[in-house]
């Protein structure tokens, strides 16, 4: 439950919001309520609450008459009868009865914040669906357990920042990876490098070393400019990211490559003048993509397309967790 | 040494990031060719080039150089300033060709 909200909210991007929302909306009476409360009888003298209520410094105790909820009398009530000098008198002659404002067990903390806010009273006896008293309710209840939940939410947040990996180690699965997929246009060169610079800010919020991120990014680069270049109507990036490996394949549907070797020697290029005017065509793309990856290939087919994947082992050293911190 | 102290030492005039020159710079980097910069040039270093094509702009973030510096005052495109704001790179330029341009940063110790 803690992964799915956290998981959540980060992929949404709101960081605990979602969570502190979830709770307002989904706590029920039921989890917050003191259970542990004492009661007085309507015969029990008024001098024997002031004792009770002193001794555990409360304020408003729930009054019970034969298992069922008979009123409620608060310190108020108290100071009513120390005025009048009636602290012999019981319990029912001072108490809140008749209409009382009560609490479900059942009900959302929400219902009960907003009854406070209209009644103005200070607590409210809680009742289960049999019309039992199961606990008392005050403002403070709720105050102190939504800062225990937003602690928690904050610490949640705070170990995912500190250990972005953690990402990883809270889905269960066999084998759990985060894909990210990017359209490249052919000739659309003003875009040229923002895949790979995703990629590259990815991996880094999500805990890779700044060394694996760039060898990552530079590889994915020269994948991206050679769609932008040489394809009919570019293709698509598609980064599989594994806690323990990386995978990007650069796929596109033609025009295919007619030498895949010399296409791999250093130099080769079949870049035209404007293209290389433009920096590129240094027949240095794919030689560079094998210096960065620790796995490579190239599949591809005249008149069907190319297929290049590249394959980045994640090194121990090579993880913020284990490496640079 | 800082990417302002040589400014302001070779006289160059800050294109883009003048906000942003508190930068260390390790080394220098020479190259037109996109692949071989890639290849070879290392975080930190000051990038010469008569390249001013908008791709330079990601070359140089990838490769997280200290800054480019255009050589020959080479007329850069509106596209490329703008790329190169968008991304937080420093772009300098220097009235003198590349051979000129990096004898005087091997003066100053680069």
């Amino acid at each position: 439950m803690k992964s799915r909200f956290t998981l959540l909210s980060l992929l949404g991007g709101d960081g605990g919001l979602g969570k502190v929302h979830e709770l307002i909306r989904e706590i029920r009476v039921g989890r917050v309520m003191t259970t542990n409360m004492y009661t007085v009888a309507p015969d029990d003298l008024m001098s024997e609450l002031k004792e009770l209520m002193r001794e555990h410094h409360i304020s408003g105790v729930p009054v019970v008459e034969e298992g069922t909820l008979a009123g409620i009398v608060s310190i108020e009530d108290l100071i009513h009868s120390l005025e009048e000098g009636k602290l012999d008198s019981p319990v029912r002659d001072f108490m809140t009865s008749g209409e009382l404002i009560v609490a479900r067990a059942n009900e959302p903390v929400m219902e009960a914040v907003r009854r406070f806010e209209v009644t103005k009273i200070g607590r409210m006896p809680v009742l289960d669906t049999q019309d039992n008293l199961v606990g008392i309710i005050t403002r403070g209840d709720i105050i102190e357990a939504l800062l225990a939940a937003l602690q928690e939410v904050y610490s949640e947040a705070e170990r995912i920042h500190d250990h972005p990996d953690y990402f990883f180690e809270a889905l269960e699965s066999d084998s759990t990876s985060l894909v990210l997929r990017y359209n490249v246009k052919h000739r659309d060169f003003a875009r040229g490098g923002d895949a790979s610079a995703k990629i590259k800010q990815a991996l880094l919020r999500i805990g890779a070393s700044p060394v694996l991120a760039r060898r990552v990014a530079i590889a994915t680069y020269e994948a991206e400019i050679n769609l932008i270049i040489h394809t009919d109507n570019g293709g698509t990036i598609t980064a599989d990211i594994k806690p323990y490996e990386i995978s990007v394949l650069a796929e596109d549907r033609g025009p295919g490559i007619p030498d895949v070797e010399l296409a791999r020697q250093p130099g080769y290029s079949t870049a035209t003048p404007e293209i290389r005017e433009m920096g590129f065509g240094a027949g240095m793309g794919l030689v560079n993509i094998d210096r960065c990856t620790d796995d490579m290939s190239i599949w591809s087919a005249l008149g069907i397309g190319t297929r290049l994947q590249m394959i980045f082992r994640v090194s121990p050293e090579e993880t913020k967790r284990n490496g640079t911190g | 040494m800082q990417i302002n102290e040589i400014v302001e030492k070779l006289g160059l005039t800050v294109l883009v990031g003048a906000d942003n020159l508190k930068v260390d710079v390790a080394g220098g980097y020479v190259a037109d060719l996109l692949s071989c910069v890639i290849a070879g040039a290392k975080p930190q270093d000051l990038w010469v080039t008569l390249q001013t094509h908008v791709n330079i702009v990601a070359v140089a973030a990838l490769k997280e150089v200290a800054g480019i510096v255009v050589a020959e005052s080479a007329v850069v495109p509106d596209a490329t300033l703008e790329k190169a704001k968008q991304q937080g790179v420093v772009m300098l330029s220097s009235p003198l060709p590349v051979y000129e341009t990096v004898k005087q940063l091997v003066a100053l110790g680069l």
